[in-house]
């Protein structure tokens, strides 16, 4: 029972810090190209990053089964069940999160310092890059919620991942096949450890954000 | 500036750590021949493929991964191409799979018994009926009834006592979930439902209903066992199916299988290949 928690935790947070760690990257280059650039349907992109905000996980998960499914698209690529494809999904649903969050921080900051350092001759480049060391805090704000999202989120990757035990059965899948096996006490204790580590990450994270300040 | 440098020494460590743990799971997982078992919920729930699965394993150095789903969900899959055995129970629905040439191989495997449950007082007065009568009398009755509402096995039996009884009304709960889930429910709110002995057994101590029919023919469960067939996908792993049927089928297997017990009672009971429908 025991090794068996210590996986599954294990599986949970490398799952899901995974996932933050690529949607970050990608989300940090989208949202500087969304907001330095000015192009035709803009707003629109806008809007609809606003919308996948909030996009239903298990839609997340039942789409991307039947891409990976033997019989999918992609299914070539023996994905599913694996640990990868449950990063696919997490990375899909936190990506618009971060990246939503961090065009509005960017451009904040864009419009607050813009001239200053123009007045101060830097070229674009150094500009932008200034610019996004300044709003690196509400960027860390953003990777803060986008792990909150992953770590909590259970519809996708149970689908996706199949809630294999030793394999694919992380915190949430865990808490879901627990509780409908009537096994209260151990789904309790999981979700209090889910409690714990959402916790210590987020701490974890806003610390390493601060000791940047000086 | 000390300050600064143990920041320091505290962020390189961290990411130091980070990385050591990133790979450590890589590094264990050897390439072993796996096989992937789609199965209901009321297999997995009643703990019988945790006391089953580890002999098999160690017998024929396969890693077995269940994927436990409702039946309708798992012959999906199946169909699907993404598993490569099923143990299910759907008698019918597992001859439609074998007429369209998704499966192949296909045993009888063992059986459980489905029940009738509800609140102790019994409202609407079905206690020893038979399976069709307790129905009737719960519509007539408007008693709540939950149903699994979600395709699998269970509720598909279920449909099949319904038939043509009138059920289109607030006391008939479709609940969308597992067994477990539906019978937590019919507790909580003191209604009927139709359940699977093998996971009432194991929730019994938690739960606040009877059994109130039992031993009906209509209620026997038949759980078959199917090998998918290999010809939908290069990577469907026919030979560790195949073992898999014939280990479970062996004596070996359907001893196991009739030694499993819960609170003292045996949940499954083997078929020995022999059909039980009529």
């Amino acid at each position: 029972m025991n090794s068996e928690i210590l996986f599954i935790t294990f599986l949970s947070l490398k799952i899901s810090l995974t996932a933050v760690f690529i949607a970050s990257i990608m989300s940090i280059f989208l949202a500087s190209i969304i907001s330095f650039k000015n192009f035709y349907g803009k707003k629109l992109i806008v809007n609809l990053i606003h919308t996948f905000m909030g996009l239903p996980p298990v839609v997340v998960g039942l789409v991307l089964y039947l891409i990976l499914s033997r019989n999918g698209f992609l299914g070539g690529l023996d994905l599913l069940y694996t640990p990868t494809a449950m990063i696919i999904a997490q990375v899909i649903l936190a990506l618009p999160i971060i990246t939503g969050i961090s065009i509005n921080v960017i451009e904040r900051v864009e419009k607050a310092i813009k001239e200053t350092i123009i007045s101060l001759g830097a070229t674009t480049l150094q500009g932008y890059i200034k610019i996004i060391k300044e709003a690196r805090h509400g960027i860390m704000i953003a990777i803060v919620t986008g792990f909150g999202r992953t770590i909590s989120e259970v519809g996708a990757i149970i689908i996706v991942g199949g809630n294999i035990k030793f394999h694919t059965r992380t915190l949430t899948t865990a808490i879901v096949s627990e509780t409908s096996k009537g096994e209260f006490k151990f789904a309790l204790t999981l979700g209090v450890i889910l409690i714990l580590i959402s916790f210590f990450v987020n701490y974890a994270l806003t610390v390493f954000s601060a000791s940047e300040e000086k | 500036m000390n300050f600064k440098k143990g920041i320091k020494f505290l962020k390189l460590t961290a990411v130091f750590t980070l990385l050591i743990f990133w790979f450590s799971g890589c590094v264990s997982q050897k390439p072993k021949e796996k096989l992937i078992l789609l199965t209901t919920t009321s297999t997995y729930d009643s703990g019988l493929l945790d006391y089953l699965l580890p002999d098999f394993e160690k017998k024929f150095k396969i890693k077995v991964q269940v994927i436990s789903v409702g039946t309708g969900q798992a012959l999906e899959m199946g169909k699907n191409g993404d598993g490569d055995v099923l143990l299910v129970h759907s008698p019918k629905d597992e001859e439609k799979f074998m007429k369209e040439k998704h499966g192949i191989k296909r045993r009888w495997v063992m059986y459980n018994d489905f029940i009738i449950v509800g609140p102790k007082n019994d409202p609407a007065g079905i206690r020893g009926d038979g399976a069709k009568n307790a129905f009737k009398k719960i519509s007539e009755k408007q008693t709540l009834f939950i149903s699994r509402g979600d395709d699998s096995g269970t509720h598909k039996k279920e449909l099949s006592i319904w038939k043509d009884i009138s059920r289109n009304d607030a006391w008939y709960i479709e609940a969308g979930k597992g067994m477990g889930d539906t019978l937590m429910i019919a507790s909580e709110k003191k209604g009927y439902t139709l359940a699977d002995r093998g996971t009432f057994v194991s929730l019994k101590s938690k739960l606040d209903l009877e059994i109130l029919v039992e031993g009906d023919k209509i209620l026997l469960n038949p759980y078959g066992v199917i090998a998918v067939n290999p010809d939908k996908n290069p990577k469907i792993n026919y030979s560790a199916a195949a073992k898999f049927i014939d280990w479970i089928m062996s004596k070996e297997g359907q001893t196991l299988i009739a030694n499993f017990k819960k609170s003292g009672e045996q949940l499954f009971k083997p078929l020995y290949g022999k059909s039980i429908r009529d």
